[in-house]
């Protein structure tokens, strides 16, 4: 949709560098953009430069600061609660992700039809999207309560358990709940992703596959899926950012347990610097994750990159 | 392409009972997928204007035998009163979006229409802070807001709110000024209009999309932020509703009112659900042109 809009910009930013004859002053121009320049500036670049700068100081929230060097980093290299929350980030990751394509490439698939009631299906499951992760977190915490939630009376009403079930006590079941929410959440957000993919496949493409005696799974296999390829890497590089970004849903959740074991990496960055107010070693630990971050996205980027234009 | 329209209606007459049948079937199959989404909505809503009682022993029906409101009143006993956590967000949410509006309508017309060295340079500069976090730099964050004293302000949250939205605003506003036919503004300026009259009437009716856009962007974000509302707003009378809802879910002495819970998880998700339901074509169209970049 918005993607065939893009392309035909394309063009006129090409030729409009050309001919700026008759253009209005160019430091009118740059009076414009300069309110949000000193916002970017203000309350980004500069926070950006701190962060680094923090990272090489012992910096309580009261009291002296004083430069420490590596010592931060020294620290954050042997601190195994870190690397733990590292490790279960990743994890969450993966499997979340892995969970969200599962659900949102058949939901795609299944409501790309030019009917009223797919348009119909398509708003209702995308509406948990627009719900904060906040309200969200604490809608599934009532849901999942053993007293009085929806699910173990349900299950009970089915006879399929007898005394309610606390995923909430160890550690898969914690995590497979926060993966279930998290799919009921923004599965719908990667459909959409999927589908301007699916809709900027020609379909005279597909019925000729047809009509050479290509089967629905040929088709799907040898066509669809090859021509979605760049909607599915821009779905995967969305969801695995904001996956290693988890906080609010452990932290409402599950508070980090059972024994600490659903603790994120930004989690930990938030103990560090306003539970424990040791905001150097916060900024060292806040450094780290971006840098990993920022890898993992030009990693993804660049598979993005290389493609065939139309690809 | 001829052989694909000439064979359509022939497969058409052939399964035109099939057609009913997989109309049928596809509406079942997504009607139950539909549950799975839509259920927890309902279900919080429903047991909202349940009696405490009644919501205990059954939770799952969606109708009450009585409807009643005490699970809003009891949440406007929590704290300062949920009204007020109310009144926050809602200051919060419309200070955001007409202070990102203010900023980012002007910037995505320098970067569009006027020519000046360092622009390009300028641009990638400010969609490169897209790649980075927020969560990344909250702790240089507060310190600066505290030097500010806008430390426990929503007005400082507003403005760290503004910051992180301005990128994918000046990115949409850019292309929705991208798309004003350059030979309409050379058409107004031959009829002697000036800069102020072009923009104002001529670009602005245009863009005019894009700033539904940015609006409904910056609206919820700021509405369900969580983690900068947590750390920066310390006072109970400043929090926004999604801080209100964890202080409810967190229980008082161990005991969780779900009830009230329930009540606040309403009033938080229904503007927003409201506002997707009655302004979707924006908020797509800035979901698929953002993702698209």
């Amino acid at each position: 949709m918005t993607i065939t809009a893009e392309r035909s910009i394309r063009p006129e930013r090409v030729a409009r560098g050309a001919d700026t004859q008759g253009e209005p002053q160019g430091w009118l121009g740059l009076a414009f953009i300069l309110p949000s320049l000193l916002f970017i500036l203000l309350l980004f670049l500069i926070p950006l430069a701190m962060t680094v700068w923090m990272s090489f100081h012992h910096w309580p929230l009261l009291g002296r600061i004083r430069f420490a060097g590596l010592a931060n980093y020294a620290e954050l290299i042997e601190d195994v609660q870190f690397w733990r929350a590292l490790g279960f980030t990743a994890l969450y990751t993966v499997l979340v992700t892995a969970a969200i394509m599962a659900v949102a490439l058949p939901l795609a698939l299944l409501v790309d039809r030019p009917l009223r009631a797919a348009g119909f299906f398509r708003t209702i499951y995308f509406m948990p999207v627009v719900i904060g992760f906040g309200a969200a977190s604490t809608l599934w915490m009532w849901l999942l309560n053993p007293d009085s939630g929806v699910f173990a009376q349900l299950l009970r009403g089915i006879g399929l358990i007898d005394s309610a079930p606390r995923p909430l006590e160890s550690f898969w079941p914690a995590l497979g709940v926060i993966i279930l929410m998290v799919v009921w959440k923004t599965a719908g957000f990667t459909m959409v992703i999927l589908l301007t993919g699916l809709q900027s496949i020609p379909d005279d493409l597909t019925e000729a596959a047809r009509i050479d005696g290509a089967g629905p799974w040929a088709r799907f296999r040898r066509i669809t899926l090859p021509l979605m390829r760049n909607s599915i890497l821009l779905a995967l590089v969305l969801n695995v950012t904001s996956s290693m970004l988890a906080f609010d849903q452990f932290f409402i959740i599950t508070q980090g347990g059972p024994s600490n074991s659903t603790i994120s990496a930004v989690f930990s960055i938030y103990l560090a610097s306003f539970s424990s107010y040791r905001l150097g070693y916060g900024a060292a630990m806040s450094f780290a994750l971006l840098v990993v971050l920022v890898a993992i996205s030009s990693i993804q980027l660049t598979f993005m990159r290389r493609r065939p234009e139309d690809g | 392409m001829t052989l694909a329209n000439a064979s359509k209606p022939i497969l058409r007459r052939d399964e035109a009972g099939g057609e009913t049948v997989r109309y049928a079937l596809f509406v079942l199959v997504a009607g139950l997928v539909a549950l799975f989404f839509l259920m927890p909505i309902v279900w919080s809503i429903a047991n909202s204007f349940k009696p405490a009682a009644e919501a205990l022993a059954d939770p799952v029906s969606l109708v009450s035998s009585a409807f009643s409101l005490e699970n809003y009143r009891r949440l406007e006993g929590v704290g300062a009163g949920w009204t007020s956590y109310a009144a926050n967000s809602v200051v919060v949410a419309l200070g955001t979006v007409a202070l990102t509006v203010l900023v980012a309508v002007p910037a995505g017309y320098g970067f569009s229409k006027f020519r000046f060295p360092g622009q390009t340079l300028l641009f990638v500069l400010v969609m490169a802070t897209m790649m980075i976090p927020f969560q990344s730099i909250l702790t240089p964050l507060f310190l600066i807001l505290k030097w500010l004293r806008l430390q426990n302000s929503l007005f400082g949250l507003v403005l760290i709110y503004v910051t992180f939205q301005l990128p994918f605003s000046i990115f949409m506003m850019r292309n929705a000024f991208d798309a004003v036919p350059r030979a309409l503004i050379e058409a107004a300026r031959i009829d002697g209009a000036s800069q102020w009259t072009i923009l104002r009437r001529i670009m602005l009716p245009i863009a005019l999309p894009g700033v539904a856009t940015v609006a409904m962007f910056a609206f919820l974000n700021s509405w369900n932020e969580f983690l900068a509302a947590l750390i920066f707003l310390s006072d109970q009378n400043k929090f926004t509703l999604p801080i209100m809802l964890v202080n409810v879910s967190s229980g008082i002495y161990g005991i969780i009112d779900w009830g009230a819970l329930q009540a606040g998880i309403t009033v938080t998700m229904v503007p927003c659900i409201v506002l997707f339901l009655s302004l979707q074509r924006y908020y797509v169209r800035g979901l698929t042109a953002g993702a698209v970049k």
